[in-house]
C-alpha cells in the first residue's frame, strides 16, 4: 500500500489540474496570453443555447449527369478540330453518352480520339444504323465514385466557406454518412438566410436573349432550336414569374469570378442593391469579346436557372466587370455575393432533416436542467449525511470531486454538454453515491462481524471494488455503444454518463480511501461513524 | 441510521414461480399490445416527420392551430397542449416532410403570425426526413446489438472463469458481428437470434450466471418498451438512450447479488443451493434497495422538474431501474435456482419446504430437512453464517482484525479470495 501522504498528493494533483481545466470555461480569458495554455473548454450544444441543426444530401447524380453532359460537349470540340463528322454526341441516360458518326471511315479516328482525350470513358457497343455507326460510351464505376465524393467534398468545402462568412459562431460542418453534410449552426439567428446560402447552387451563366420571340411563340412553345424559356425573378418573389427567351449555349460562366460583392447600383439601376462580379483576366477577356460582338443586344445573367436581369449592351465592357441587380434586399445582396465569391455547389443539396432550437427554450432547458439536477444532487448529498453520518460527509465530498473531474474532463476534450447530458450528470450522481453505499453497507457487515474500524474498512473496500467495476463496466459499455450510434443531444449524455463513470472509479473508491486511511492511521480513531 | 436490518431474511427464492408469472405476463401483455397497434408509436426521429413546440401569447386551441398551419402540416396532425395551462404551449406533431431549401422555423412563425399576430414563438422544430428514420431505426437496432454482445461477453467472462466458454462466446459474436456487417440481415432477425445463440451457448457451456445477468436484463429491457405500448408514449430517440443505459444500469443490483452468491457457494456446502441464494440476496437486500433508491430520486426529480424535453427519457429510466431492482431480487438470481433444478432434475428446494414452495416432487426429503435445520441454526447462532468465514480469513492476513467470535481459521490464500460486496 503506497504511503497516504503520496495518495492524498495524488489526488491534490488531480484536483487542480481539474480546476484549472474549468478556467477557460468559468473565467473569460483572465490573461491574453494564458488562454493559448488553457485548454478549450466546455461547448453548450444545440438544445441548450439554440441554434439550428441540419443534414443535407448531396444530390451526386446530378454532379455525375453535369459531368457526363460536360464531357459530351468535350468531345464534340475534340471531334470538330479533328475535323470528324459526327451527327449527334449526347449524354443518353445518366451515365452513358451517345454518338452517331454518318461516316463508317471514321469510326476509328473517333476511337482514337476517346482513348486519347477521354481516358475515363470505355466504349460499351457499337452498331451501324441507317443513320450511321452509333457508339455508346460510358463512365466507368470508380470513375463515377470518384466522383461523387469529390462533389460531396467540394459541397462541404463550399458550405463551410459560405458559412464561415455569413458569420456564426463555432460552426460544425461535416461528413454524415457518404453523401450527407451535418450542419450544425448554434445561435444562427436568422435561419431563413442561412439556409438560403447553404442551398444556394450558385450555377452563374450568362446567355444572349433571342429578342425575336413573340410572346404568342412563347405561350406556344413554338421556339427556334437552340432556344429555350427561361423563367424571370420577380421582386419579392410573389407575382407568377414571367418567361424570356435565351439562347441555351452558354457564353460565359461564374468559374472566372474572382470576387462578388455587395454594392449599390451604377450603370443600369441607381440606389439599387446590387451585387458586383469581377471577373479574372480571361473572364474579363471573354466578357469583352462577347459585349463587343453583341452591342444592342441583351445579355441575360442566369442564376441556378432564373433570370436575374437581362441588361442590353450598350458598349464593349473589357474591365471585366459585371452587376446583377434584381430588386434586392440587404440580406439577400449578402447571401448572393456570398454564394457566388465562394463558388458554385457541384450538386444542388436537399434537406432531410432539419431542427432549430429557440434561444428561449435552450434558457429554459438550462434552468430546468440545472435546477432538477440540484434538487437531486442535494437530496442525495442530505441522505448520505442522515444515513451515514461522517462517512457520509466523506463520500460527498467524493461526490463533489466527482462533478469537478467529469466537468474538467468536458473541457479538455472540447465535448459538448446538451440537455440530455445534464441529465447524465444527474444520473452519475446517482450511480457515484451506489459506490459508496456498496463499501459502506460491506464496512457495517464487517463491524457487526465484530472487526475493528481498520479491518472493515479494508475489507469493505477490497470486496467492493470489484463489484462496483463490473457495475460501472457494463454501463460503460452502454454509454459506448451510445456515443457510437447517437447523434447530438444524446451524444451530449453518452459523453457525460461515461465520463462520470471513469471519474466515479476513481473518486468514489480512491479517493474515499485516503479520507478513511488518514482518519485510522494519522488521527487514530477508534470508532468509525457510518 | 438503517432502512433494512441486517438480519432480514425474507425467502424471495419461494416466490420465484409468482414472480415468473408476473413477469411474464407483464411481458406479454405488452407484447400483445405491441403486436395489435403494429409497433411502437415511433418518435419523429424514428418515422420521419416533423415536431413544433410553440408558445402562444394567447389562449388558444388545436382547432385553430390546425387551421393556422393548415399549408404546413397535415389535417392529422396530432397537437397537444403542454406545460402549464397558462403557459399556452403547444405541441404539434404530424408525418409532413418538407425536403426544400427553406427555415421550417421561419415558415411557421410566417402562418402563425398572420393567424395570431406577432408574439408567437417557435420554440423548437424538428424535421426528419423518412430516409434518415429508417437509417436511424436501423442504427438503433445495430446498437442494441452490439450492447447486447458485449455485455453479454463481459458478463460471461467476469463469472465464469472458464477460459473455453469466453472463447466460444467471443467466436459466435464474432461470427454474429460478420453476418451484421457483411451479410446485411434484417436487424431485428438478428438481435433474436443473437439472444437465441447467446442463450443456448450460456446453457451448453454451463454458464448459469450468465444466462440469469442476460435473461433479467432482456426482461427488464422488454417490460420498458411493454409500458411504453401499453401507455402508446411516443418511442424517441430520447427513450431509446434510456434503453440503451438500462441495458448497462439494471445488470448493477444483479451484479451486487451474483458477487454475493460467487462469495458465498464455496462457503459452507451443506446449505443448500436455494438457501445459499436467498441468503444473498437477503444479505444484499440493503444494497439492492439503497443503490435504486439514489438513482431513482435523481431521475425522479429530473421526471418532475427537468423540462419536457427529456421527460420521457426520464419516464423510461424509472421503470427500468424499479424492474432492474425487481429482477435482480425476483429473476436473476431465482433463475439460478431454476437452472440448477432444471440442469440436475431434482429439486433445489428441499422438500420439507415443499408445501411452502409449492409444486416441487420429493425426493431426498430427510436429507434436505436435516441439511436446512443445521443451516438455521448455524444461522441463529451467528446471525450472519455465511460472512462467518470471511472474517476469519481476513483476520488471518490482517492480524489487525480481532474478531470476537472467529471459528475455524482458513488456510485459504490471500490470492484465491473471491470478490464481492
Amino acid at each position: 500500500m503506497k504511503s497516504i501522504a503520496v495518495r492524498a498528493l495524488i489526488v491534490v494533483a488531480i484536483l487542480i489540474g481539474g480546476i484549472f481545466c474549468l478556467l477557460p470555461t468559468f473565467v473569460s480569458s483572465p490573461l491574453p496570453g494564458l488562454s493559448t495554455i488553457l485548454p478549450g473548454k466546455i461547448h453548450l450544444g444545440l438544445d441548450l443555447q439554440g441554434g439550428m441543426h441540419l443534414v443535407l444530401e448531396v444530390e451526386t447524380n446530378k454532379a455525375v449527369e453535369n459531368t457526363v453532359a460536360n464531357i459530351a460537349e468535350e468531345i464534340k470540340d475534340a471531334l470538330r478540330t479533328k475535323k470528324i463528322g459526327f451527327s449527334q454526341v449526347d449524354r443518353t441516360d445518366k451515365v452513358n453518352i451517345e454518338a452517331v458518326l454518318p461516316n463508317s471511315s471514321q469510326v476509328s479516328g473517333f476511337d482514337e480520339a476517346i482513348r486519347n482525350g477521354f481516358p475515363m470513358l470505355t466504349q460499351i457497343s457499337q452498331q451501324n444504323t441507317p443513320q450511321g455507326t452509333r457508339v455508346v460510351l460510358a463512365m466507368s464505376a470508380p470513375e463515377i465514385a470518384k466522383l461523387r465524393t469529390r462533389a460531396v467534398q467540394q459541397a462541404i468545402e463550399t458550405i463551410r466557406n459560405r458559412i464561415d462568412q455569413f458569420g456564426v459562431r463555432e460552426p460544425d460542418v461535416r461528413l454524415a454518412g457518404k453523401d450527407r453534410i451535418m450542419i450544425e449552426l448554434p445561435g444562427v439567428k436568422d435561419p431563413q438566410q442561412a439556409i438560403s446560402l447553404i442551398g444556394k447552387t450558385a450555377v452563374l451563366e450568362f446567355k444572349l436573349v433571342d429578342q425575336d420571340v413573340t410572346e404568342q411563340q412563347k405561350e406556344s412553345h413554338n421556339l427556334p432550336p437552340g432556344v429555350k424559356l427561361y423563367p424571370m425573378r420577380s421582386a419579392g418573389g410573389t407575382a407568377p414569374a414571367s418567361m424570356i427567351a435565351l439562347y441555351d449555349k452558354t457564353v460565359l460562366t461564374g468559374q472566372y469570378i474572382t470576387d462578388a460583392k455587395v454594392g449599390i447600383g451604377g450603370r443600369n439601376s441607381f440606389g439599387e442593391m446590387v451585387v458586383d462580379l469581377s471577373f479574372d483576366k480571361q473572364g474579363a477577356k471573354i466578357f469583352g469579346r462577347i459585349t463587343s460582338n453583341n452591342v444592342g443586344h441583351e445579355l441575360a445573367i442566369v442564376l441556378d436557372g432564373v433570370v436575374y436581369s437581362a441588361p442590353r449592351i450598350n458598349g464593349p465592357i473589357m474591365d471585366g466587370n459585371a452587376e446583377i441587380t434584381g430588386s434586392f434586399s440587404d440580406q439577400e445582396a449578402n447571401v448572393l455575393a456570398i454564394a457566388l465569391r465562394t463558388g458554385r455547389l457541384p450538386a444542388p443539396v436537399k434537406i432531410l432533416e432539419q431542427s432549430t432550437v429557440g434561444p428561449s427554450l435552450g434558457h429554459d432547458s438550462i434552468r430546468d436542467g440545472v435546477l432538477a439536477s440540484a434538487i437531486g444532487g442535494l437530496g442525495i448529498v442530505i441522505f448520505m449525511i442522515v444515513y451515514y453520518s461522517l462517512s457520509g460527509v466523506i463520500a460527498d465530498l467524493a461526490l463533489v470531486l466527482n462533478l469537478i473531474l467529469i466537468l474538467a474532463v468536458m473541457a479538455g476534450v472540447g465535448a459538448t454538454l446538451t440537455l440530455p447530458g445534464i441529465a447524465g450528470i444527474a444520473l452519475t450522481i446517482g450511480i457515484a453515491v451506489d459506490a459508496n453505499v456498496l463499501i459502506y453497507e460491506r464496512i457495517r457487515e464487517e463491524l457487526r462481524l465484530g472487526k475493528t474500524p481498520r479491518a472493515a474498512v479494508d475489507t469493505g473496500y477490497e470486496r467492493a471494488t470489484i463489484t462496483i467495476m463490473d457495475a460501472n463496466v457494463t454501463s460503460a459499455i452502454a454509454a459506448l455503444v451510445l456515443y457510437e450510434f447517437g447523434s447530438g443531444p444524446v451524444k451530449g449524455f453518452a459523453v457525460t454518463l461515461f465520463f462520470g463513470l471513469a471519474a466515479n472509479m476513481f473518486t468514489a473508491i480512491f479517493v474515499t480511501r485516503v479520507i478513511f486511511d488518514y482518519l485510522l492511521t494519522e488521527r487514530r480513531i477508534k470508532e468509525l461513524s457510518i | 441510521m438503517q432502512l433494512i436490518k441486517p438480519d432480514i431474511n425474507v425467502d424471495f427464492v419461494k416466490w420465484r414461480n409468482k414472480a415468473f408469472l408476473l413477469s411474464g405476463t407483464i411481458i406479454l401483455a405488452g407484447l400483445i399490445v405491441l403486436f395489435v397497434r403494429g409497433g411502437l408509436r415511433m418518435g419523429v426521429d424514428f418515422a420521419g416527420g416533423m415536431l413544433i413546440q410553440v408558445k402562444f401569447d394567447k389562449p388558444t386551441d388545436s382547432s385553430h392551430i390546425r387551421q393556422a398551419l393548415g399549408s404546413i402540416v397535415s389535417h392529422d396532425a396530432f397537437i397537444q397542449q403542454i406545460g402549464a395551462k397558462n403557459d399556452h404551449q403547444y405541441l404539434i406533431r404530424t408525418n409532413t416532410i418538407h425536403e426544400e431549401l427553406k427555415s421550417l422555423s421561419g415558415v411557421i412563425e410566417n402562418a402563425l403570425t398572420k393567424a395570431y399576430g406577432p408574439g408567437q414563438k417557435v420554440l423548437r422544430v424538428e424535421m426528419v426526413g423518412p430516409k434518415v428514420g429508417r437509417d436511424l431505426r436501423q442504427k438503433a437496432l445495430q446498437a442494441i446489438f452490439f450492447a447486447f454482445l458485449f455485455i453479454a461477453l463481459y458478463i460471461s467472462m467476469r463469472f465464469e472463469p472458464k477460459a473455453s466458454a469466453g472463447l466460444a462466446m467471443l467466436l459466435a459474436m464474432g461470427i454474429l458481428i460478420y453476418l451484421l456487417t457483411e451479410l446485411n440481415i434484417n436487424a431485428i432477425i438478428l438481435i433474436g437470434g443473437a439472444l437465441a445463440v447467446t442463450l443456448a451457448l450460456c446453457w451448453f457451456l454451463r454458464l448459469p450466471y450468465a444466462l440469469g445477468a442476460l435473461l433479467s436484463l432482456v426482461h427488464d429491457i422488454l417490460i420498458t418498451v411493454g409500458i411504453f405500448a401499453l401507455f402508446n408514449k411516443e418511442f424517441t430517440l430520447e427513450v431509446f438512450a434510456a434503453l440503451l443505459t438500462l441495458s448497462g444500469y439494471s445488470l448493477n443490483d444483479t451484479i451486487i447479488v451474483y458477487d454475493r452468491i460467487r462469495e458465498n457457494r464455496n462457503k459452507d456446502k451443506r446449505v443448500p443451493f436455494s438457501e445459499m441464494i436467498n441468503g444473498a440476496i437477503n444479505q444484499t437486500l440493503s444494497r439492492t434497495v439503497l443503490t435504486s433508491m439514489t438513482v431513482f430520486f435523481v431521475i425522479l426529480m429530473l421526471f418532475l422538474f427537468g423540462g419536457t424535453v427529456i421527460h420521457d427519457f426520464c419516464f423510461a429510466m424509472l421503470i427500468g431501474v424499479i424492474t432492474g431492482s425487481y429482477s435482480s431480487v425476483f429473476v436473476a438470481s431465482p433463475i439460478l435456482v431454476a437452472y440448477e433444478e432444471l440442469r440436475n432434475k431434482r429439486p433445489a428446494v428441499p422438500a420439507s419446504r415443499r408445501g411452502e414452495a409449492g409444486s416441487l416432487g420429493a425426493k431426498n426429503g430427510g436429507a434436505g430437512r436435516s441439511k436446512l435445520q443445521e443451516a438455521k441454526t448455524l444461522r441463529r447462532i451467528d446471525s450472519a453464517s455465511s460472512q462467518k468465514e470471511i472474517s476469519g480469513q481476513e483476520s488471518d492476513e490482517k492480524p489487525a482484525a480481532k474478531p470476537k467470535r472467529q471459528k475455524s481459521p482458513s488456510s485459504r490464500p490471500a490470492g484465491a479470495r473471491k470478490p464481492g460486496a
